[in-house]
C-alpha cells in the first residue's frame, strides 16, 4: 500500500476514538437531565459537576483526535 | 515530503477547499534572535498581550467609580469576581482564597484568549499546544510545590489510597503516580484540542457553504451561525474547566483528600 494512503487510514481510524467521547457526553447529560427531573431542586447544584464531566469525557475522545493530528502532520 | 505531495495533489484535485490548518500558522511580525533562539514577536505574542491590556483596561475601567449600587459595566465586573471567587471557595475553601489572584488571572486570561479567536480573521493563542502546556506545567509544578511545602514527606501520602488491602498497595500506587503525572497532559491538550478542533470545524463548514453558493447556502449559513454560538459556549466552558480543575488540584494539594 501507498505510505500515504496508509497514513490516512490511520488518522481515520484513530478519530473512531470521538465515538466514545458521544456516549460519555450523552450519558453525562441524559442522566444530568433525568436527575433534574426527578428532584428539580437539587439540580442547579450539580451543574458545575456536570460541565467537569462533561469537558472530562470530551477530552478523552480527543486524545484520540490528536493522535489523528500527530499522524497526519508529524510522520 | 509525503505531506508537501499530498498537499499538492489536494490543490490539483480540483479542490477548491482552502486549508483549514491554515488559520493556526505563526507569523513572526518583529524577527528577533536573543543568544541563538528564536525569540520573535509573533501574532500569537501580539493576540496574548492585545488579551493582557483588555483585561486590565475592562477591570480598571469598571472598577474606577466603586459606586455601591453598580453601573452596567461594573456589574460585569463584579459578577466575575464573584463566579470565580464562588468556585474557589466552593472547590478549595476559604483556605484557599489566597490563591484566588492567580485562579482570577488564569480564567480571564484564557477565556480572553479563547474568545479573541472568535473573532473572524483574528488568532486563537490556546489553540497551541505548547502555550496551554507551559500554563499547564506551570499550575502542575507549582501545585505540587504548594503540597510539599504545606505538608513535607507526608505529602506523599496522596499517592496511597487508604482503605486498601496491602497486596494491592504496589499495584494502585504505580495507578495514582501516573494519574498524577498525567494531570498536565490532559490539563492542556483538553484546551488545546477543544479550540482547535473547533476552529478547525468552523473552517472546513464555513468552506461548505462558500462551496454551494449564494443560492444554496443560506440554510448551512443559519447552521453556521448556529455553530459558532456553540463555539462561543465551548470557548467560555474550556476556559471555566481549566480554572475549575486548577481549584481541585490546588484543593488536593492542600486538603489531601480523595
Amino acid at each position: 500500500m501507498d505510505p500515504s494512503a496508509a497514513k490516512l487510514i490511520g488518522a481515520g481510524l484513530a478519530s473512531i476514538a470521538l465515538v466514545g467521547a458521544g456516549v460519555g457526553i450523552g450519558t453525562i447529560f441524559g442522566n444530568y437531565l433525568q436527575g433534574a427531573l426527578r428532584n428539580p431542586s437539587a439540580a442547579p447544584g450539580q451543574f458545575a459537576n456536570l460541565l467537569l464531566g462533561f469537558a472530562l469525557a470530551e477530552a478523552t475522545g480527543l486524545f484520540g483526535l490528536v493522535v489523528a493530528l500527530i499522524i497526519l502532520f508529524v510522520f | 515530503m509525503v505531506e508537501a505531495q499530498a498537499a499538492e495533489g489536494a490543490a490539483q484535485g480540483g479542490s477548491r477547499l482552502p486549508n483549514p490548518m491554515h488559520q493556526f500558522e505563526i507569523e513572526r511580525i518583529i524577527p528577533l534572535k536573543v543568544f541563538g533562539f528564536d525569540a520573535s514577536f509573533t501574532n500569537s505574542a501580539l493576540f496574548m498581550v492585545i488579551a493582557a491590556t483588555l483585561i486590565t483596561i475592562f477591570t480598571l475601567y469598571a472598577m474606577r467609580s466603586r459606586a455601591l449600587v453598580p453601573s452596567r459595566i461594573q456589574s460585569v465586573a463584579e459578577l466575575s469576581y464573584e463566579f470565580v471567587a464562588n468556585m474557589v471557595r466552593d472547590n478549595v475553601g476559604t483556605d484557599g482564597m489566597k490563591y484566588f489572584p492567580f485562579v482570577f488571572t488564569l480564567f480571564m486570561f484564557v477565556l480572553a484568549l479563547n474568545l479573541l479567536g472568535m473573532v473572524p480573521y483574528s488568532f486563537t493563542v490556546t489553540s497551541h499546544i505548547i502555550v496551554t502546556f507551559a500554563l499547564a506545567a506551570f499550575i502542575f509544578l507549582s501545585v505540587t510545590l504548594i503540597g510539599f511545602v504545606k505538608h513535607g514527606v507526608k505529602f506523599l501520602k496522596f499517592f496511597v489510597p487508604e482503605g486498601v488491602p496491602f497486596v494491592m498497595l504496589p499495584l494502585l500506587v504505580v495507578i495514582e503516580v501516573i494519574s498524577y503525572l498525567t494531570r498536565p497532559l490532559s490539563l492542556s491538550v483538553r484546551l488545546f484540542a477543544n479550540m482547535m478542533a473547533g476552529h478547525t470545524m468552523l473552517k472546513v463548514f464555513g468552506a461548505f457553504v462558500v462551496a454551494l453558493g449564494f443560492l444554496g447556502g443560506w440554510a448551512a449559513l443559519g447552521f453556521m451561525v448556529a455553530f459558532t454560538g456553540l463555539e462561543i459556549l465551548v470557548a467560555f466552558l474550556q476556559a471555566y474547566v481549566f480554572a475549575i480543575l486548577t481549584c481541585i488540584y490546588l484543593n488536593d494539594a492542600l486538603h489531601m483528600h480523595h
